[in-house]
């Protein structure tokens, strides 16, 4: 006899229901992407896939006004990519190092620098962004991706995390190595970069994700179309709906959006595997 | 062929704590040292000043009649294994093994072959591409170790090695670490809190209490003469018996028992009487008289705890002594057994100076 196991199975249809819920916008956006403008304007959002998905994805990524006046959204996929993986990189490097100094070198001004850097976490971007427009302004930064990445990576939050996984790192690792007459140098990028795999790839991933998806300082700093990131152009291309007379470009918008929530979800599988795997490994 | 001196060292931490007073030590060449005491009192610390990975305050390190007080750890030439192991984990046994190697620039072959001798020495060559999460306790032991010897140092030093490892791989590796020492005849120092350790490794054994060397010599001396009280309670298992008693001129007296036979004894001060389990032997004619509480059947020999009828312990209370006798006999708890002992090995000292007066 076949025992039916409630709890199990109560279980989980709410994870189905939650997963139903959680994706189906995003299948609409991906169904009302494949169907022409006109199709749109009449029956409104779709839910089965159409006829339009190669003309429509190749006008917005590969065409000169397809969506902007003149960039792609390719163009602007680059941009956002050079932005995503700027600002983690840029995140982890400086972060790491910074907590490396803290934690490794005694110095006096140690635990205030700490403390110091820890409260920057009550003054996010947004407190400090006309000052950081000003500064990144009279340096000609403006419409670079130096200006744009640069102001972005200092991190408390980085910092703060590679610290404390860097004070339960066990001391005699460090005077294992002394020993092996590894000098500072060699100690941080033989030793500790490659103890901290596992954090630097659980960094990665979520910092990739938010500077991707930064949208405040981006949109302030790129006055040339050629300089947007998918977000903004996003955002760029509903106002162009509803502001112009012409038929509504709805499909564009959507597969915009489409083409927008792919990278993060890649990013988000490929070092997920890492991350479990190190996870798994770094017994000590 | 090296050698050690220690010329009045100690060591002050930035928070005042004095934690190695004015230690004096020659270490002859391939001479195994144990340095024993309990924790915190201050063995660690001297051996990573040896090491350099503690500043030495004051006073003078040698090896082999350089002064490396301000010598890097690394150019000292010693190696060292730690109680955790501290292998590198992200590397493979080879990996750990060749690291120090690789740092001091050395090719590619030399190290391969060094890896390998080493290797074969401790019986790793298998493992020597496994991580070291994938080895057990013991094995892991080994890796630490050769990591220590492939480099050929001119010194070893042993931190606690043993105190991560089950009793019986402990015994194992302890044997096994006395062998390759011996085979090597490099010069080690090791620390401890374990008295086994410390008196089945030693050539020489430096008892260390509150950051000053109590007493130095070979663990035999150090068993039949301790020169003060810490070091004869801290050296043999079990405890040595210790009874506070005053000396009238004729007898010595811990509450109404009377002892008979010591002469030219202060008669003002306070004295303890101290005398090993083994010295402890059942005579109908014995002065002291032992109430059984517990048996401990160790297989080849019993030890009997029991109170000491008439005397008195520090507190006030009942005295409590082990003596050990042959497996054969089998007292019950709650027998009074008539002792005696051998007054040639019982021990006096000053209570309040700890040294010994007999």
């Amino acid at each position: 006899m076949v025992k039916i196991n409630w709890h199990t199975l109560s279980g989980h249809l709410i994870l189905i229901i939650g997963a139903l819920f959680m994706t189906a916008p995003v299948w609409v956006a991906f169904m009302s992407s494949t169907h022409s403008a006109e199709t749109l304007f009449r029956d409104g959002l779709q839910v089965w896939p159409g006829g339009h998905f190669f003309s429509n994805y190749n006008e917005v990524l590969f065409e000169e006004g397809g969506v902007m006046k003149k960039v792609t959204a390719s163009r602007m996929l680059l941009n956002s990519l050079t932005l995503g993986v700027g600002f983690a990189a840029g995140k982890v490097v400086i972060s790491m190092l910074a907590a490396y100094a803290i934690v490794y070198f005694r110095f006096k001004l140690a635990a205030p620098l700490f403390w110091i850097i820890f409260m920057t976490l009550l003054l996010p971007l947004e407190v400090r962004i006309i000052p950081s427009y000003e500064v990144v302004a009279k340096m000609h930064l403006l419409n670079t991706y130096t200006g744009l990445i640069l102001p972005l990576i200092a991190s408390a939050t980085g910092t703060f995390y590679f610290r404390q996984f860097y004070k339960s790192v066990p001391e005699e690792l460090l005077e294992a190595a002394r020993l092996d007459g590894a000098n500072a140098w060699r100690f941080f990028i033989d030793i500790l970069v490659p103890i901290s795999k596992t954090m630097i790839a659980a960094i990665l991933i979520i910092m990739f994700v938010v500077g991707w998806n930064q949208y405040l300082w981006p949109l302030i700093m790129t006055t040339d179309e050629n300089n947007y990131t998918l977000v903004i152009g996003i955002k760029q291309i509903y106002q162009v709906l509803s502001e112009g007379g012409e038929l509504p470009q709805f499909q564009k918008a959507y597969a915009l959006t489409i083409l927008a929530t792919l990278p993060p979800v890649a990013v988000v599988l490929v070092f997920q595997s890492w991350f479990v795997k190190g996870l798994v490994e770094s017994e000590k | 062929m090296s050698t050690v001196k220690l010329t009045n060292v100690n060591k002050t931490y930035a928070n005042g704590a004095h934690a190695v007073r004015g230690v004096n030590m020659d270490i002859a060449n391939g001479e195994f040292i144990v340095f024993v005491g309990p924790s915190g009192c201050g063995k660690s610390t001297l051996l990573r000043m040896v090491a350099g990975l503690e500043n030495v305050t004051e006073g003078d390190i040698h090896i082999d009649d350089e002064r490396i007080n301000d010598v890097s750890p690394s150019e000292r030439n010693v190696a060292m294994v730690f109680q955790n192991y501290a292998l590198y984990p992200h590397m493979s046994v080879r990996g750990n093994m060749s690291y120090g190697l690789k740092n001091r620039g050395d090719t590619k072959e030399e190290i391969y072959e060094k890896v390998v001798a080493a290797a074969k020495t401790l019986h790793i060559e298998d493992f020597l591409d496994r991580q070291p999460n994938q080895l057990s306790g013991g094995q892991r032991q080994r890796v630490a170790m050769g990591r220590a010897i492939v480099r050929n140092p001119k010194v070893f030093l042993f931190d606690e090695p043993l105190s991560n490892l089950d009793a019986k791989l402990r015994v194992q590796m302890r044997i096994e670490i006395k062998k390759l020492q011996r085979k090597m005849g490099v010069t080690s120092i090791y620390v401890t809190h374990d008295q086994t350790e410390a008196m089945t490794l030693a050539d020489r054994l430096a008892v260390i209490n509150n950051g000053r060397i109590e007493q130095m010599g070979k663990p035999i001396e150090l068993y039949k003469d301790p020169k003060t009280l810490f070091v004869a309670s801290f050296i043999g298992s079990p405890q040595i018996n210790l009874i506070s008693v005053q000396f009238d001129g004729n007898l010595l007296k811990s509450g109404k028992l009377e002892i008979e036979g010591f002469k030219n004894l202060p008669t003002d001060e306070n004295l303890v009487l101290g005398i090993r389990p083994e010295h402890l032997r059942t005579n109908d004619n014995g002065p002291l008289r032992l109430k059984i509480d517990l048996v401990e059947q160790h297989g080849a020999d019993n030890l009997i705890y029991g109170t000491l009828i008439d005397a008195v312990s520090e507190a006030g209370g009942d005295l409590e002594i082990c003596l050990r006798v042959n497996q054969k006999q089998e007292p019950q708890i709650g027998d009074v057994l008539k002792l005696e002992y051998d007054h040639e090995n019982a021990l006096v000292f000053n209570k309040d100076t700890g040294l010994r007066l007999v």
